[in-house]
C-alpha cells in the first residue's frame, strides 16, 4: 500500500490546481485584506490638519508649532484667529486646533521651577470619529510636549508602535482569519463535497485507511497556506513596514501550529457538515464571526463585556493573534508566548482528537 | 480457493432495537451475476456494507473471497470492487488521471498500472479519450468507465449498488454486456438493482424484505415458484407482505 498516499496527495492537489477561481480567490485574499487594512482602512493618526491659536509668537511656541509642522502625520494649516476656530473646526477644514496660553514663554519656564502653573496649551479637536481624536490628541501631546516632557506632570510614551500604525494591529489580526479560511473552509468543503458527490463512498470501499483520506486531503491545503504564510510576512514587512523584530522562525512556527489548528476545525466541520452549503455556513458563522468579534481582532477584549471575555478564551484566534503582535510588534521571542502556545497545541491536540473519533464513528 | 466467493450464514445487523438485516443466507459462486433485490429499506445497503467490510455484523458470519467479514475487513476490501449509484469518479480528473489515482489506492505498481489502463482502454474503446476531463463525458461513458475501474485491480467479486440507475436502456443493455464479460474472466458480480427487466440477466436472485432474504434461485425457478410472467410480479408478490415502509 505505499502507493496510495501518494496518489491521493496527487489527487487532491490536482483538484485545486484544476479549480482556478478559488485558486485564484486563496491567493489574492491575503493580498486584497493587507491593502486594504494596511492602507484604507485605518484608525491611525494620518494627515490631520491642524491650525495655531497663539496670542503672542514667542520662540516657544514657534518650536512647538515647527516640530508638530515638521511631522509627517500632521499638516500646519496656519495660524488663525481664537474666533475662527469653531468654523475651521465646523467645515472639516481642520481636524485639530492648538491653543497657546498668554505669556506661554515665562509660564514654561514658571513651571520648570516647579511653580504650579494653569494649563499651557489646549487641544480642540474634531471628535466625531472618536478613534482617530483620540490618537491624534495622544500622539499630538507626545509631539508638542517635545523636549519638554520632563517639565510635564506625566510623561507617556507609545512604546513599539509610536505612530500607532493601524496596520501593526490588522496584520496578525488578517493571518488569524485567512488561515482558519484556507485551511477550516476549504478542507471542510472539500471533505464534504466527496461525500455529496459518493466518491467518499468509493474510498472508503477501498483498502485506503479512512485517516490517510483526511492526511492526504489537508497536505495540499497547508502547502499552500504556507504559501499564503509567506506571502503575507512579506507584504508585511515590505509593503507596511510592519517590523518583526521578534524574529521571522518564532512567527513562522507559531503560524504553523496554528494551520494545524485550522485543518483540525475543517475536520470536524466536516464531519458535522452534511452538504457543502451548511460546511460552508459553519465555518462563515461559526468560525469566522467570533474571529472578527472576539479575538481582539478589531475590537480589545479587555473592552468586550465579562460574558464575552470568557467566551474569547476558546476562540483559538484570539490566542494566536495575541502572540503573533507579541512576537511582530514588541519583538518579544517565542519563549515569552509560551502560554499561547501550549494553549494553542492544546487545542489543536483536542479538536483533532475529536473530528478524528467523530469522522471514524461516522463510517460506521 | 473454492468455488464459493461469498458465503453468508445468519449475518444479522442491529442498530439498538431495530434489525436492519435479519439472519441471512447464501452463498454466491464464482464467476455468478447474483442479482441482489429488494424494495428501499429492506436491508440491501446494510448487508452489502457489511459483504464489503464497512460495517460489523451483529451476529452470524461470513466470508467474502475467502476473508472473514468479522474479522478481516481491510483484506476484503483490497479484493472486490465497488461501483455505487451515484457516479463516483473524479469529474475534474481525466480519463487516465482517474485510473491512475484507482490503481494507486489499490496498489498495483507503476508497470502494473500502465499495462492494466491501457487494457481497460482498449477494451472500452477509449483510448482517444484518456486525457479528456471525465466531467465532459456523457453518462452511459462515465458509467462504463466507472465499472472498468472498479475492476482495474482484478478483483474477484464486484459489488455494484444500483449501477444503472438514471442510464437510458441502450446503455444499460451496453452496460450489461461488459458485466458478463467480466464474469467470463472468472469475476463474480454481485449487484443490486431496482429494475426487474435487469433481473432476468442475473444467474441468480435473493430478494430481501423486512430484512430477510425471502427468495433465492435462478430468475427462471422464481417465476415457476409464484407462478409469475415475469420477476416483475414475483418481486411485487413478495413486496406486498412487507411491514416496514420505506
Amino acid at each position: 500500500m505505499r502507493h496510495n498516499f501518494g496518489s491521493f496527495v496527487k489527487k487532491e492537489s490536482l483538484h485545486i490546481l484544476r479549480d482556478k477561481r478559488t485558486m485564484l480567490v486563496v491567493m489574492l485574499i491575503p493580498v486584497v485584506l493587507m491593502v486594504l487594512f494596511g492602507f484604507a482602512i485605518s484608525t491611525e493618526v494620518n494627515n490631520v490638519n491642524v491650525a495655531v491659536v497663539a496670542p503672542e509668537r514667542t520662540d516657544g511656541v514657534s518650536d512647538a508649532v515647527e516640530r508638530l509642522a515638521h511631522n509627517d502625520y500632521f499638516t500646519f494649516c496656519g495660524y488663525i484667529d481664537e474666533s475662527e476656530i469653531d468654523k475651521e473646526l465646523r467645515t472639516g477644514e481642520v481636524g485639530a486646533v492648538v491653543v497657546f496660553a498668554t505669556d506661554y514663554d515665562r509660564r514654561v519656564a514658571q513651571m520648570a521651577e516647579g511653580v504650579p502653573t494653569a494649563p499651557l496649551i489646549q487641544l480642540i479637536v474634531d471628535a466625531s470619529n472618536i478613534n482617530t481624536a483620540s490618537s491624534a490628541t495622544t500622539y499630538m501631546q507626545g509631539v508638542l510636549l517635545g523636549t519638554q516632557s520632563q517639565q510635564a506632570m506625566f510623561e507617556t510614551r507609545m512604546m513599539f508602535n509610536p505612530q500607532m500604525r493601524s496596520a501593526y494591529n490588522f496584520v496578525p489580526g488578517i493571518m488569524g482569519l485567512i488561515f482558519i479560511l484556507v485551511c477550516a473552509m476549504m478542507t471542510s468543503v472539500s471533505i464534504v463535497r466527496e461525500k455529496e458527490m459518493g466518491t467518499m463512498e468509493v474510498l472508503l470501499v477501498s483498502p485506503v485507511r479512512p485517516v490517510k483520506i483526511i492526511f492526504a486531503k489537508m497536505i495540499p491545503y497547508f502547502a499552500i497556506s504556507c504559501v499564503v504564510l509567506v506571502s503575507i510576512l512579506l507584504l508585511a514587512r515590505y509593503l507596511l513596514g510592519v517590523p518583526m523584530s521578534g524574529g521571522v522562525w518564532g512567527i513562522f512556527s507559531l503560524s504553523l501550529l496554528y494551520l494545524m489548528l485550522s485543518l483540525a476545525l475543517g475536520l470536524l466541520v466536516s464531519t458535522i457538515a452534511k452538504t457543502q452549503m451548511a460546511a460552508l455556513l459553519i465555518s462563515a458563522m461559526v468560525m469566522m464571526m467570533p474571529i472578527l468579534m472576539l479575538s481582539g481582532m478589531l475590537f480589545p477584549i479587555e473592552n468586550l463585556p465579562i460574558f464575552f471575555q470568557w467566551v474569547s478564551n476558546i476562540v483559538p484566534a484570539r490566542w494566536y493573534i495575541d502572540a503573533v503582535r507579541k512576537m511582530m510588534i514588541q519583538g518579544l521571542p517565542m519563549m515569552a508566548v509560551w502560554k499561547n502556545c501550549a494553549i494553542l497545541l492544546g487545542m489543536t491536540v483536542v479538536i483533532m482528537g475529536v473530528s478524528l473519533k467523530k469522522f471514524n464513528d461516522k463510517l460506521e | 480457493m473454492s468455488d464459493v466467493v461469498i458465503s453468508v450464514r445468519e449475518l444479522t445487523k442491529r442498530f439498538g432495537d431495530f434489525t436492519a438485516v435479519d439472519r441471512i443466507s447464501f452463498d454466491v459462486h464464482r464467476g455468478e451475476i447474483f442479482g441482489f433485490l429488494g424494495a428501499n429499506g429492506a436491508g440491501k445497503t446494510t448487508a452489502m456494507r457489511m459483504l464489503c467490510g464497512l460495517s460489523y455484523p451483529t451476529s452470524g458470519s461470513g466470508t467474502v473471497a475467502g476473508f472473514d467479514v468479522m474479522r478481516e475487513g481491510e483484506k476484503i476490501k483490497r479484493h472486490i470492487g465497488y461501483m455505487s449509484q451515484r457516479f463516483s469518479l473524479y469529474n475534474d480528473l481525466t480519463v487516465w488521471e482517474n485510473m491512475h489515482l484507482f490503481a494507486g489506492i489499490y496498489g498495483l505498481t507503476k508497470r502494473e498500472t500502465e499495462v492494466r489502463a491501457v487494457e481497460l482502454l482498449t477494451r472500452l474503446n477509449f483510448s482517444q479519450e484518456r486525457n479528456t476531463l471525465v466531467g465532459s463525458l456523457p453518462l452511459g461513458w462515465k458509467q462504463k468507465l466507472s465499472f472498468a475501474i472498479a475492476t482495474i485491480h482484478r478483483p474477484e467479486v464486484v459489488f455494484l449498488d444500483e449501477p444503472t440507475g438514471g442510464v437510458d436502456p441502450v446503455t444499460r443493455r451496453q452496460f450489461w454486456e461488459m458485466i458478463y464479460e467480466a464474469t467470463e474472466g472468472g469475476t463474480t458480480i454481485f449487484v443490486t438493482t431496482h429494475y426487474m427487466d435487469e433481473a432476468e440477466y442475473c444467474s441468480r436472485v435473493s430478494i430481501m424484505v423486512d430484512g430477510e432474504v425471502r427468495a433465492l434461485d435462478t430468475p427462471a425457478h422464481l417465476k415457476q415458484q409464484f407462478g409469475a410472467e415475469s420477476m416483475d410480479e414475483v418481486f411485487r408478490t413478495l413486496a406486498r407482505g412487507a411491514q416496514r415502509g420505506e
